[in-house]
This record gives structure tokens, C-alpha cells and sequence, in this order.
């Protein structure tokens, strides 16, 4: 079944939940699935966004923020998890708090080949570096997908990727 | 070899002459010899953090605390490796213009951590330049010890983002052994900004 939810609705959802919850720093190398939330931080007093050149700056961001007192979120593409995996030793080696929001490409009607190879492996990599992945399918994952991970993050201190499958974005048609 | 020029600054002596006040500072120092001479010189203070991996996360990292800690000095130490592993957040800053963030690279031109291999930087490569080119609004090469007043009053005056390319002799950083666990490190740091 396709989503139901707009990509506005989605990123409003999400996007509330961030900055109600001490979100500030928003991240992000620029993907099709995380533009309209990074409008979202932009437009918002309470927050702003970091145009990044590599994935990679985003997980030091975050963690940088963290050392006095602030939270971060990294917002990338998947074929970007590729370029994170050393810079995720902080969060293993450092127990700094750390929430990435993955918006998918190379699984689930998928059409560039080059997607693929990254894409099937998000979530081996995310995990060997000790980061929980959190996969939202449907429309009604969503809300409480949105809450496990920030809490997972910011109460209880763990790496987490919440990851935004394109089943639930629905497949890039361009 | 090099049209860079020859350096006649020790970087043992460096970190005192640039930062006479290190206690007004955020300090954040990148792997390998910038963290050694900078846990040395600060007697590993509790507004330091020293990385000893992760390489290339020392300016993103600054970034991030300016960013969220804006009343506040933060200071970057880092080295020619460390920043080339990463060198595209110079254009992050660049971007972001933190007004409150200070870039000092320590340029010796070799990987001292791993044995003293030759980097870009002891061949055609200026960082300085390339932070220029980032769009970094100042930026200052010093290579002698008679320069360093007047890179001290760059690191205070000039307007930040600030990036200061320090190229020094070879040679080893100053013997310090310091604390190696980061979840430690990172807990002295926050407990003690966040009760400051």
C-alpha cells in the first residue's frame, strides 16, 4: 500500500518532535527525502540547519553539540552511511548521544543500479559500528518510530538511525 | 620539492605563545601531536578535548560547539593530516560563519603519528589557501617565532571564522600520556562546561 501521508505531513511530524524535544542543530547533506524537513528547520526560530560537505562533519557536529549541553541530528541519504563509519568510533568509543534520520534509496522500486550496493548495505554497516536502526515501512510506524528514537538517543544515550524506507517514501520516479 | 616555505617554529613552544589565556577557551584538539602538545600545555584541562582517533572530526566537532555553546570561544587545534581527511568542512564553516571559532592548524608537513611520512603539505599543498578558497573570511600563514605575537593578536582581533596555518619544524610532540577513554573525557568536559 502506498503512503498516505504528504511529504509535508510526514516532515511536519517529524520536525515537531525534533524541536520539541531540544532538537536545534539539523544537519544534512542535501537528498530529495530530507528537503522538505530541512525547510522546516530552516523557517523555525528554534532551530537551524548545517549544509555539510561530507555526512562524516555531521556525526562530529553532533557530537560537538553534545559536549556542552546541545543535540544535533544528522540527516543524509543512504548512499551517505557509507561515508560515516570511523567518525561513528565517538559514539561507540564516547557514549555521545547520536540520531540519524536515513532517507533510503537502492532497495524497494529503486530504477539507478548505482543505489544498490549502498543501499542494501545501511544497515549492516550502521549496526557493525553499534548504531540500532529503527525502519519505518508504513504510515502508522511513524509516530512512534519518531519517539523511540529520540528518546533511545537523548534519554538513554544510544546511537540510533532512524531509517525512512522506500516502501514508506515511496520510489523516486525521476 | 617545495615552494612552501622552510618553518623555524617548535611545536612544543607554540600553543602558550598563540593562547596565553587557554582558560577563556573551548578547546578542541585532533588526533596525534596536536592532542599531545595541547593535553600537555593545559595540564589536560577540563575545557579540553583531546581525540585520539576518529581523524578528521576535529574542526566539525568545533562546529558544533560554537554552534550550540555561541557565547562561548571555541578553539580548534589540529594538524595538515587531520584536516585534509576532511578538508570539505572548511566549506561547512565557511557556510555557517560561527563567529565565535578559531581554526589553528599545526602544519609539519608529514603523518608524524605513523612514522613521519611525507603529506601534501611538504609537496604543493597550502592549507592556508585552500581556506581561503573555502571562503573562511580570515586567514594567516605564519613559518617563524617572530611572527607569532602577531599571529596571537590574528587569533583575538581578526574577524572569525579564523583559520591560522602554522607551519612548524619536524620533529616530535611534546611526551604527554594522556587519558585515552573518550566516554570519560567526554563526561569531565560537559559536567564541567554544563556546571561552569
Amino acid at each position: 500500500m502506498s503512503t498516505s501521508l504528504t511529504q509535508e505531513d510526514w516532515s511536519r511530524l517529524i520536525f515537531d518532535k525534533l524541536a520539541e524535544g531540544g532538537v536545534t542543530l539539523f544537519s544534512y547533506v542535501p537528498d530529495f527525502g530530507n528537503s522538505v524537513l530541512v525547510d522546516m528547520a530552516d523557517e523555525d526560530n528554534r532551530t537551524r540547519t548545517v549544509l555539510l560537505s561530507s555526512e562524516q562533519e555531521g556525526v562530529a557536529l553532533c557530537a560537538g553539540a553534545d559536549l556542552v549541553g546541545g543535540r544535533g541530528v544528522l540527516l543524509m541519504q543512504s548512499s551517505g552511511v557509507g561515508n560515516v563509519p570511523n567518525m561513528l568510533s565517538l559514539v561507540q568509543g564516547g557514549r555521545f548521544p547520536m540520531l540519524m534520520i536515513v532517507t533510503m534509496r537502492g532497495e524497494y522500486g529503486e530504477q539507478n543500479p548505482w543505489q544498490y550496493p549502498m543501499g542494501q548495505a545501511v544497515v549492516p554497516v550502521l549496526e557493525a559500528m553499534g548504531i540500532q536502526c529503527i525502519r519505518v515501512e508504513r504510515d502508522d510506524e511513524l509516530d512512534q518510530a519518531v519517539d523511540s528514537a529520540i528518546s533511545a538517543a537523548f534519554a538513554a544515550g544510544q546511537g540510533v538511525a532512524l531509517i525512512l524506507t522506500q516502501n514508506f517514501l515511496g520510489a523516486k520516479a525521476f | 620539492m617545495t615552494d612552501l616555505p622552510e618553518s623555524t617554529i617548535d611545536r612544543k613552544t607554540l600553543l602558550p605563545q598563540l593562547f596565553p589565556h587557554p582558560e577563556n577557551y573551548l578547546l578542541l584538539a585532533g588526533l596525534a601531536g596536536t592532542a599531545k602538545d595541547s593535553a600537555a600545555w593545559t595540564g589536560e584541562a577540563d575545557n579540553l578535548l583531546t581525540l585520539g582517533g576518529a581523524m578528521g572530526a576535529a574542526v566539525a566537532m568545533g562546529l558544533g560547539m560554537a554552534l550550540s555553546a555561541p557565547d562561548r570561544q571555541v578553539a580548534v587545534m589540529t594538524g595538515d593530516g587531520e584536516l585534509l581527511m576532511n578538508v570539505g568542512v572548511l566549506a561547512t564553516v565557511a557556510s555557517v560563519m560561527p563567529d565565535n571559532l578559531t581554526i589553528v592548524c599545526v602544519d609539519n608537513g608529514q603523518h608524524g603519528e605513523t612514522g613521519g611520512q611525507p603529506g601534501h603539505t611538504s609537496r604543493r599543498t597550502d592549507l592556508a589557501k585552500m581556506a581561503d578558497g573555502a571562503g573562511i573570511p580570515s586567514v594567516m600563514t605564519v613559518t617563524s617565532p617572530e611572527e607569532l605575537p602577531a599571529a596571537q593578536k590574528f587569533l583575538t582581533e581578526s574577524p572569525a571564522p579564523r583559520f591560522l596555518c602554522v607551519r612548524v619544524m619536524p620533529g616530535a610532540p611534546t611526551v604527554y600520556k594522556r587519558n585515552w577513554d573518550l566516554a570519560e573525557c567526554r563526561l569531565i568536559f560537559r559536567n564541567a562546561f554544563l556546571s561552569g
